[in-house]
């Protein structure tokens, strides 16, 4: 017989579409007649819609379109509009910054120009969606956690194309928009500032990367394991710790010592993944512009340890050949 | 309470195994096929490791094989300038050792055209009426350069024409300044001079031509990472295009030398001298090298190679680390022609 689970369920519980709860006043009403999805409901909850788009929606779906048609465009004219050579070379293809020439000036538009203008309409469309998803939380009540995790990411992204550069003095300093030419920019940069490894606020939001991947994974097995006793009934458990909170608990006191609560978690979980842009935010604003070369930084304050001469002394010849 | 009964697998490792093969196909398509070998060359735990595959080992040795020396002469007691006009390299051998080395180069260089590549037919040996004879004179003169005041680079090892020539008339390893690719340019994005495959650069997304700016003049600016810990106020450092320009053309130099970033240097600093190796030092030599000799030996050969030996925008063939290396760390895997033929380290330049 076919039984209910938790998450990936092989049961799909299908009950008349649910518009959502009452909403206060509000300029849009919600849009769409609800559908329902077998495969989407494999993975999660089978119904689509009503979406609310609201005017915030609209303007941040539409300058959207106009960045990554900026950038598309580009790309395509970059090999000469042909259709067979944009799709082959995608991962390579890029909207350039401006070279450093330019500096902070406005540079022409085929030179950088086109870059600065869909980094205009993409930040425009993110700073427009980060809008919406805090009025639309508290349209709904909610706190404003989405929102504020949402900002700890935009933080990053301000800071590798906006911030830094202005106080480098030079947007050549952003990251081109492209899949290999923003990761050959990463290699770049942490070569250019003598190795990224030993950024501290790099290390930091390392950990906090990983550190979330492991907690998500930790509590993910957790809950599922105890679903069989009602622990995927997370908000209940919270408020009136049952057997499953007990079990959970108890096995990872058993296990590491110390547990986390039913509702402590998720501020580990937020914690963790609001840290990691945030700390990594840090580090990139202070590289080039208050340190120059995180290796020798490391050495100086006895970060980077001394490792045994295992060759010959090697000294620069060019300072060699200087004296 | 009693847990439900009843498991059965789910769905999703299905799912999973999909996935799985997927991602086997991927990697059988992109990456090189085991074994890698990995031996140890610096201290323990830092990564400073020679990386190789035993197939491609075996490739080297073979495309590095070492023609035997031409057998030995009894010298005439004559000098080859006192025998042939025209001779002003090579004029103060002694005629048989001249012979003897007329005929090396012919099997290095020309083994199927033969002497006539060089010596135009019907004509006196002294003739140079072919470009060949002119360009060869000037390859001699360069051999003889680096063999004398290069053995920083080349060490006692030296260097013949077989280093790069390998029997072909013109070796694999020169290059060429590349024309942009077609673009539509217009108010379009205009060439940034990165962003395609590179092939000079292991095909990645980097400069495509590092060879030019870097190689080709007198001077340039390699390096980019500052030596200070704090940035100087008003002093702008190298830009992120800069640093990508000297990346590709670490990638051409480990891609011609068949080795790894750790040949050189140490991953956790590379600009730091006290943490490379010596390797590093020779390496540095080399690429002033190159560049002495593209300026002294191949740029003045401009007006003497004809149209079909310039490259796409006119310009002559030039030389940098693939040329002698082709895929070796030693160019010959080591070996030193030179012992037999010692007079191309003494030529009148």
């Amino acid at each position: 017989m076919a039984e209910y689970q938790s998450l990936f369920t092989q049961v799909q519980v299908r009950t008349p579409a649910h518009a959502g709860v009452p909403l206060p006043r509000g300029t849009w009403i919600r849009q769409g007649t609800p559908r329902f999805s077998y495969l989407l409901g494999k993975i999660g909850d089978a119904q689509i819609g009503p979406i609310y788009l609201g005017w915030l929606g609209v303007a941040s779906i539409v300058s959207g379109i106009v960045a990554i048609e900026i950038i598309g465009l580009n790309m395509w004219a970059s090999v000469n509009w042909d259709p067979v050579q944009f799709v082959r070379q995608f991962f390579w293809l890029a909207l350039e910054p401006p070279p450093p020439k330019y500096g902070l000036s406005i540079p022409p538009l085929n030179e950088g120009g086109w870059w600065l203008m869909a980094g205009f309409f993409l930040t425009l469309s993110i700073l427009l969606w980060w809008v919406r998803t805090y009025r639309r939380a508290r349209a709904l009540g909610m706190g404003t956690h989405v929102a504020w995790a949402f900002a700890a990411a935009i933080w990053l992204y301000l800071v590798l194309g906006f911030i830094r550069p202005i106080l480098m003095g030079s947007w050549s300093e952003a990251v081109p928009f492209g899949i290999f030419p923003h990761l050959d920019w990463t290699a770049a940069f942490s070569i250019r500032y003598g190795n990224l490894f030993y950024n501290p606020f790099h290390c930091l939001s390392i950990v906090f990367l990983y550190g979330s991947v492991l907690l998500f994974a930790m509590h993910g097995a957790t809950i599922l394991a105890v679903s069989r006793f009602g622990g995927d009934r997370e908000v209940e458990q919270i408020l009136d710790r049952g057997t499953a909170a007990e079990r959970a608990a108890l096995f990872w006191r058993w296990t590491m010592g110390f547990n986390a609560t039913m509702e402590s978690i998720h501020r580990w979980a937020w914690w963790f993944a609001v840290l990691t842009p945030l700390t990594g935010g840090i580090g990139i604003l202070l590289t080039g512009t208050v340190v120059d070369n995180w290796y020798l930084w490391a050495v100086k304050h006895g970060v980077a340890p001394a490792y045994p001469e295992v060759f010959p002394p090697v000294v620069d010849p060019a300072a060699a050949a200087a004296r | 309470m009693q847990p439900p009964s009843g498991y059965r697998t789910p769905p999703v490792l299905i799912g999973l195994g999909v996935g799985a093969a997927v991602i086997a196909v991927g990697l059988a398509l992109t990456y090189e096929a085991p074994p890698i070998q990995t031996s140890q060359t610096g201290f323990r735990g830092l990564a400073m490791a020679d990386v190789q595959n035993p197939r491609r080992v075996a490739d080297r040795v073979v495309a590095n094989r070492v023609p035997e020396p031409q057998p030995a002469v009894q010298p005439a007691g004559q000098k080859a300038a006192e025998l042939y006009e025209n001779v002003p390299v090579l004029g103060d051998l002694d005629v048989e050792e001249f012979n003897r080395l007329m005929a090396a180069i012919t099997e290095w260089v020309s083994p199927e055209q033969g002497c006539g590549y060089c010596h135009a037919e019907g004509e006196p040996l002294s003739s140079d009426k072919l470009y060949t004879k002119v360009v060869a004179r000037k390859m001699l003169q360069m051999v003889g350069t680096i063999n004398a005041d290069w053995q920083a680079h080349v060490g006692a090892t030296g260097v013949t024409c077989w280093t790069c020539h390998r029997g072909q008339p013109v070796p694999v390893g020169t290059w060429f300044t590349e024309p942009n690719p077609m673009q539509a340019g217009g108010g379009a994005q205009g060439p940034t001079g990165q962003n395609r495959p590179a092939p000079l650069a292991t095909l990645a997304s980097l400069p495509a031509d590092p060879l030019t700016p870097l190689l080709s003049g007198p001077e340039a600016p390699i390096r980019v990472i500052d030596n200070r810990v704090l940035p100087l106020r008003g002093q702008q450092g190298a830009s992120i295009q800069a640093t990508e320009l000297t990346y590709s053309l670490m990638h051409y130099v480990s891609d011609s030398l068949g080795v790894n970033c750790t040949y050189c240097h140490n991953s956790r600093s590379f600009f730091s001298w006290d943490q490379s190796t010596p390797q590093r030092t020779t390496a540095w030599h080399g690429i002033r090298m190159v560049r002495s000799l593209n300026q002294n030996y191949l740029l003045p050969l401009e007006g003497v190679f004809p149209k079909e030996r310039l490259g796409p925008l006119g310009d002559v063939p030039k030389l940098a680390c693939a040329t002698c290396h082709q895929g070796a760390a030693k160019p010959l895997l080591g070996v030193s022609m030179l012992k037999d033929y010692p007079e191309l380290a003494a030529i009148k330049r």
